[in-house]
């Protein structure tokens, strides 16, 4: 009894705030726009009985979804979504890997505090992070004042409003989550390898490329993904950082909602986003496994 | 030691001082007298003054830290219960959905689990306010919360408790006595966690609230759309603060137990 009780509550919580919400969002995708409260058609009618539910059905089509393909803004976010999240996570690689690595490699007594010095943004608030660029990056802003003061720029650098700061920030806000995989693959590492393979006549550099590098790819993939994932469905750093021409489906999703009222379009959006989510998920699931079992 | 070269200390330099360098600057400008962000115009504290009378925004934090202390509390019940199911309970019907499930709501963009929570509650037609945004929170925070505790509860004896259950205990007080005291970490870490994310979160918010309540992050949004103010760089400024000063205490006590733990170890060890 007591099992049964235990396995329900947080079984039928979920049940009720994940499942049948994302259900709710199928279905209104399959109706249409209507100028009532709420602002869609058709409205399930249990009352009418078996025939409402038939009427239901009859009126749910995929016009939402063909509308996504005819119309460019869409297709257009999509594929701008992804380049900006492919982008922004090499950048977050570049940025990060040589960071895990000089933790790795610091002294033993210095791991600790360096490993809190990078949880310790995780734990301050997100947006603010975002919001400090703003204040760096504008017209006017402390990043163009210092390079105009070195003289290295005559003009302010327009930044702020470009995808450029959308870059900036998906690295600023998203490093933590690359640093920490690495670092734990290369910490894990037995260093007792490279000195082999420096004895037997490696370069420094080659025993970098033949050594450490495949034995932290796990580390670096898990990150990878990490970034990717979350970044495509972004919303606030597009919205603060990028301008009119930075296009990604959080902001879209958003606006359509809030701005055009128009929720079967906007759940239409958003399915369309999860389905193109899956592929990155599983293969980050698959991933995960792997390594699991390399080290089981 | 030998393989800490210039290069490692130079890529530890410019990362950190990337990661750091911003906050810093943010702090900097929110002692700034000037109204424009941008210019220097001398030390001042006002903007802590203004902060402070500014009512909307006092009540705002009000609503965020209840939102975030009910919310957590109840996603750690209810986390930690998942938890348990996932690793203790065995098969049954449905465990794949249910792992599932858990397992969804972390990669899950936040714009979705709004819009769908939203369209939830129009759809039952509950007025919406501090009790939605703390169902929304809840959700999602339980499924980062069971799986900190899960990972904890993998790892450590099982026949501890059952030694517990033979010498007579029931299955709840083998729980209270046995497991939880052991998972106790975990399952503060999981609470710290589902804390933090609901007082970060302004898309789920957005979606689930109301005109009748406002959290922190909303009300920053709202503000900084229009620009840098100075107000929130002071506001900014103490949040980061509170961080650290948390962070700091939470990796101090976490040091202590661990060497009490050792010490512990290292009697029983001389003992047997």
């Amino acid at each position: 009894m007591r099992r049964i009780a235990l396995i329900l509550v947080p079984y039928l919580w979920l049940l009720a705030l994940f499942l049948v919400p994302f259900a709710i969002v199928l279905k209104i995708s399959l109706s249409d726009l209507a100028m009532s409260i709420p602002p869609y058609t058709p409205q399930l009618d249990l009352a009418a009985g078996w025939e409402g539910i038939k009427a239901f059905f009859s009126q749910l089509d995929l016009e939402n979804y063909i509308w996504l393909t005819q119309d460019e803004l869409y297709w257009k976010a999509y594929l701008s979504s992804l380049k900006i999240s492919l982008i922004a996570t090499a950048l977050t690689l570049l940025v990060g890997y040589p960071m895990a690595y000089g933790m790795a490699r610091a002294p033993e007594e210095w791991r600790p505090m360096l490993l809190m010095l990078v949880i310790l943004p995780f734990w301050t608030s997100f947006l603010i992070r975002v919001y400090a660029w703003m204040g760096i990056l504008a017209k006017e802003g402390v990043l163009n004042q210092f390079l105009m003061w070195l003289g290295v720029v005559s003009e302010p650098l327009v930044i702020l409003n470009t995808n450029i700061a959308v870059y900036i920030g998906i690295v600023y806000t998203y490093l933590p989550f690359m640093i920490l995989p690495i670092y734990a693959s290369l910490d894990r590492m037995d260093n007792s390898l490279l000195e082999a393979a420096e004895d037997l006549g490696c370069s420094r550099f080659s025993a970098f490329w033949l050594i450490t590098a495949p034995l932290s790819k796990q580390g670096v993939i898990a990150g990878c993904f990490l970034v990717f994932i979350p970044v495509i469905g972004e919303f606030v750093i597009p919205s603060l950082l990028g301008g009119s021409k930075t296009l990604m489906i959080g902001k879209v999703l958003w606006d359509e909602f809030f701005s055009n009222r128009d929720w079967p379009v906007a759940s239409a959006v958003a399915v369309v986003l999860l389905l193109i989510l899956i592929i990155p998920i599983i293969l980050f699931q698959r991933n995960e496994q792997k390594q699991r079992e390399a080290e089981g | 030691m030998r393989r800490f070269s210039w290069f490692n200390a130079t890529a530890l330099t410019l990362g950190f001082a990337f990661l750091y360098v911003p906050m810093i600057i943010l702090i900097v400008y929110s002692f700034n007298k000037s109204k424009l962000v941008t210019v220097w115009a001398g030390f001042s504290t006002k903007w802590y003054g203004e902060l402070l009378s500014n009512q909307a925004m006092l009540d705002a934090a009000w609503v965020t830290l209840k939102v975030a202390v009910i919310s957590s509390s109840i996603a750690t019940i209810l986390g930690t219960m998942a938890a348990y199911v996932m690793v203790r309970a065995g098969r049954f019907h449905g465990r794949t959905l249910f792992s599932g499930m858990i397992y969804a709501p972390l990669v899950m963009p936040e714009v979705i689990t709004g819009l769908s929570l939203l369209l939830l509650f129009i759809g039952l037609n509950v007025d919406r306010g501090v009790g939605t945004i703390v169902l929304a929170h809840t959700t999602f925070a339980m499924c980062y919360v069971s799986v900190v505790v899960s990972s904890r509860l993998v790892s450590f004896d099982q026949s501890l408790e059952e030694a517990a259950l033979d010498l007579g205990c029931s299955p709840f007080q083998a729980f209270r006595l046995v497991t939880l005291p052991i998972i106790a970490p975990a399952v503060i870490s999981g609470w710290l966690l589902a804390f933090t994310l609901s007082l970060d979160d302004l898309v789920i918010a957005s979606f689930t609230s109301g005109p009748a309540a406002t959290t922190l992050p909303m009300k920053i949004w709202s503000s900084v759309r229009l620009g840098v103010s100075p107000e929130i760089n002071a506001l900014s400024t103490i949040m980061i603060a509170l961080v650290t000063v948390g962070v700091i205490t939470a990796s101090l006590i976490t040091k202590q137990q661990a060497v009490r733990q050792r010490r512990e170890e290292q009697a029983a060890d001389r003992v047997s």
